[in-house]
């Protein structure tokens, strides 16, 4: 049995560190036919399926770069919209505020004008009052003391230009005597 | 034995190897032939073996450049080992395509042309005078480095790459061999209690079986591997 193994080595039937040369040859057969089959088909085909899906891949991930920066633009827009938004609003709350501050200091000058006027028209009409108060007391003032004092000398005083002088001699001493101050004093 | 006599003879493992490479042809270009951008699961397996030569070994070891320049050998190479070292654990062929010298000796030479060819080509004039003399010793050294590097990587180095493949896969079979006959032995001729040893070499005959799948990739692997350094160290801007 153990023959059998050793003839089963010796198979190759001599030394099997020399190549015969049909061992060459089929070796060369088989190692040139994958070489170009790889070389020239499959490789190739295997090279071209990668770089497609290399194209895929980086196309998806340029995509998915163009949707973020598109995003973040869109962001910026509405943020610098809403800071617009709120200078506007800021700007239209300064304006009423300044314009309701305007309008109340026309109101308070409109209303002080106002009743400075009332002032200056009721002081008027006192001051008319009191001249016509002024007149036609004097002239009633001039014939009761005239009366009176006719009563008092007995004597008509009917000449006009004499009493007029009288009267008045009389009220300008009724006024020193006013003037003066005493009550008494005009009786 | 066809065309006896003849340089094509055509032995057992001659036809195993011829077998092996139509059977790697038909898988990849099965695989291949309709190639899709999202794969599925028989192109991603193939793409996964061939990547491993290509980022594992090529572009990991050469860079992407020279990676793509010599992948088609290295694929060859890494395929072409791996299937025809299978064949020895494979029932009905039994022997690895690789045990006899003429794969080994073809592909190692292949890659040491290769390597010369490379190294030459980016280094004209500079690829032997740094291979030999190498830069930064003093040159009373060269009378015994010269030698030395002549030996180890113009002579040594093709007939290791040959020898560690062509040895573990004789060394597989033989193995198998002798472990499978004495199964044999022990069941059919030995007398007795003694057929009870067919059951440890039987055992032990699975094993080495499944230890030869092993060693069937990882040779490979070296093969290729041993191959892309070999390049590398051509290419190398300093020796």
């Amino acid at each position: 049995m153990l023959r059998t193994v050793f003839s089963a080595a010796a198979e190759a039937q001599h030394n099997p560190l020399i190549p015969g040369i049909p061992d060459l040859i089929w070796s060369a057969v088989c190692f040139i036919a994958l070489l170009v089959f790889f070389w020239k088909k499959i490789l190739p085909s295997v090279q071209q399926n990668l770089d497609a899906r290399a194209e895929v891949i980086e196309g998806g991930i340029k995509k998915a770069e163009i949707a973020q920066a598109e995003a973040a633009a869109a962001l910026e827009k509405y943020t610098e919209q809403l800071a617009e938004a709120r200078a506007e609003a800021g700007t239209i709350r300064e304006q009423a505020r300044q314009d309701g501050v305007k309008i109340l200091n026309e109101l308070k000058e409109q209303a002080a004008a106002e009743a400075a006027r009332v002032t200056a028209s009721a002081s008027a009409q006192i001051e008319a009052e009191r001249q016509s108060a002024l007149v036609s007391l004097r002239a009633e003032v001039g014939s009761l003391a005239i009366d009176l004092a006719s009563g008092v000398i007995g004597q008509s005083l009917s000449d006009d230009a004499k009493a007029a002088s009288l009267v008045d001699q009389f009220l300008a001493d009724l006024e020193k005597s006013e003037n003066s101050a005493k009550p008494e004093s005009v009786n | 034995m066809l065309f006896a006599g003849t340089y094509f003879e055509l032995n057992r493992v001659m036809l195993i190897r011829i077998i092996t490479t139509i059977v790697i042809v038909l898988v990849f270009w099965l695989a291949t032939r309709n190639l899709k951008i999202v794969p599925g699961r028989g192109q991603s397996l193939i793409e996964m073996g061939l990547d491993f030569v290509r980022v594992g070994i090529a572009e990991d070891l050469l860079g992407k450049k020279d990676g793509r320049r010599f992948l088609p050998i290295l694929t060859t190479f890494f395929f072409m080992i791996v299937a025809m070292n299978l064949t020895g654990a494979i029932p009905g062929f039994n022997i690895a395509g690789t045990s006899v010298i003429g794969v080994p000796l073809l592909l190692a030479g292949v890659a040491y042309f290769t390597w010369i060819y490379a190294g030459l080509r980016k280094h004209p004039g500079k690829f032997l005078r740094n291979a030999l003399f190498p830069p930064g010793v003093p040159w009373v050294l060269y009378i015994i480095v010269t030698p030395i590097e002549v030996l180890s990587t113009f002579i040594v180095r093709p007939i290791t790459h040959t020898l560690r493949l062509l040895m573990n896969m004789i060394v597989g079979h033989l193995l198998l061999v002798l472990f499978f006959l004495a199964t044999s032995f022990f069941f059919f001729e030995a007398p007795g209690l003694f057929k009870l040893f067919g059951i440890g070499t039987l055992a032990f005959g699975f094993v080495f079986t499944m230890f030869e799948l092993l060693v069937a990739v990882l040779q490979a692997y070296v093969f290729t591997i041993l191959t892309a350094v070999y390049l590398q160290l051509a290419l190398a801007d300093e020796h």
